[in-house]
């Protein structure tokens, strides 16, 4: 059984330390943007928005999916599903005018795909994190998360370079709606599925906060800047999953014959800096402005759950599966689902059904691995 | 007591370390050699480093 030590009384930070929190933020970003590229200081930036939106607003995947099934609240998954309409309103006339410079999260369906989706979407329920929110987690003092992340960048390392065997399994061609047509499409599949939620919804639970508005808005205006500013949708596990590759080499590792990793492009980008990485540079954000927002809130007293051993263990064989399975899915809930859906891949479409049809389970093993009590 | 002060501690120092340890392993980028600020506009293509990609 889980048992959380009191949290320290501390009072809340003066205007100085605050102010110093968001000097220091700065000097990071102008310190990229200066030795490095100013895309990538941008890039930075974009990435600690997200993490301050995230942390800021309570906003995430995991948690909304479970109160979803448990309680019958669906206000902030339909406020995922309209922070993903605001970014399609702008990605599907970026896309189709810009197709040279920007590119979509498009990828192919298949059973690999279903499958892998399907344990991301359990194994998200066991950590109570997802792609954004174990780096949210991780910034914002979660130990679970802490301890899931690098296994998570493992898993991804592991899972991107046995891909195509996956893939030989069977996958179909990558359909990708777009224009005019593709974004009307979009738009009424889900204005569907949010009407759906809110007509099976407790009728007390049939409210969205103005939390949650603002925060789909915030999520929504930080992903239409990254597909802006980077030419590709915001996505997390290729960078973890490159940090892994990184690591993998420096202790030795010849990734040449690796059939993804030793392809020409992700050669280059491994023995690159990762502060020229778009997906680390905007995960690298994600932790530092989460621990920005819980240090601005003084939430850093509180204690570290007691947790048993086997929660422990669950944590790192979930943390792995996290980030193999996401591979096989071709991204998690940012890659593929929020990211593939707003910029027209059915993938995302996919994805959100297997991953959802996968947390159940994942909620059904969170007490009997010994993450939350027994009820 | 172990508060999440620690948790996040080991986090940020262990992505500094990280991220000083590789790029004094893969040098110091080319500031001038680096693309435009904004892709959008730029007429380059994307790098194509998203994990929706199949490798190319």
């Amino acid at each position: 059984m889980a048992t959380v030590s009191p949290a320290a009384e501390r009072p809340e930070p003066g205007a100085l330390p605050r102010a110093a929190l968001l000097v220091g933020a700065a000097i990071l970003v102008l310190a990229v943007a200066s030795f490095v590229g100013a895309r990538y200081g941008l890039l930075l930036a974009i990435g600690l928005g997200f993490g301050i939106v995230l942390e800021g607003f309570r906003f995430g995947f995991a948690g909304p999916w479970r109160r979803l099934i448990r309680e019958r609240d669906p206000a902030a998954t339909v406020a995922q599903l309209v922070s993903i309409g605001l970014v399609a309103l702008a990605a599907f006339p970026l896309l189709a005018t810009h197709g040279q410079e920007l590119i979509g999260a498009h990828a192919p369906v298949g059973f690999a795909m279903i499958g892998g989706a399907f344990v991301f979407g359990a194994c998200m329920q066991i950590v109570m994190g997802c792609g954004s929110g174990t780096l949210v987690n991780a910034g914002s003092g979660n130990a679970v998360s802490l301890l899931a992340l690098p296994f998570f960048a493992i898993g991804s390392f592991f899972g991107a370079d046995h891909l195509l065997w996956w893939t030989s399994l069977g996958t179909a061609p990558t359909v990708a709606l777009s224009g005019t047509t593709g974004l009307i499409v979009t738009l009424a599949g889900l204005a569907a599925v949010s009407a759906f939620l809110w007509w099976r919804a407790a009728p007390e639970q049939r409210v969205i906060p103005r939390r949650l508005w603002l925060a789909a808005i915030c999520l929504a205006a930080l992903a239409i800047a990254n597909l802006v500013v980077a030419g590709q949708p915001w996505g997390v596990v290729y960078g973890l999953g490159l940090w892994a590759a990184k690591g993998a080499t420096a202790l030795g590792a010849d990734l040449s014959a690796s059939s993804f990793w030793g392809t020409e492009a992700n050669m280059e980008r491994v023995g690159a800096s990762l502060l020229t990485d778009v997906t680390s540079l905007t995960n690298l954000g994600i932790v530092a402005g989460a621990a920005l927002v819980a240090a601005w809130r003084a939430g850093l007293g509180a204690g570290i759950p007691q947790l048993p051993a086997r929660a422990w263990v669950a944590t790192v064989i979930a943390g792995f599966l996290l980030g193999y399975s996401s591979r096989l899915a071709f991204g998690c809930n940012v890659g593929a689902f929020f990211s593939g859906i707003s910029t027209g891949s059915l993938h995302g479409w996919v994805w959100f059904a297997a991953a959802f049809g996968g947390a159940f389970y994942g909620i059904k093993l969170r007490p009997i691995l010994g993450l939350e009590p027994r009820t | 007591m172990k508060t999440r002060l620690i948790v996040v501690s080991i986090a940020l120092v262990g992505l500094a370390t990280m991220t000083l340890a590789d790029l004094a392993a893969s040098g110091a980028p080319d500031i001038y050699g680096q693309p435009p600020i904004i892709a959008l506009g730029s007429g380059q293509a994307s790098g194509g480093a998203h994990c929706a990609a199949l490798p190319q």
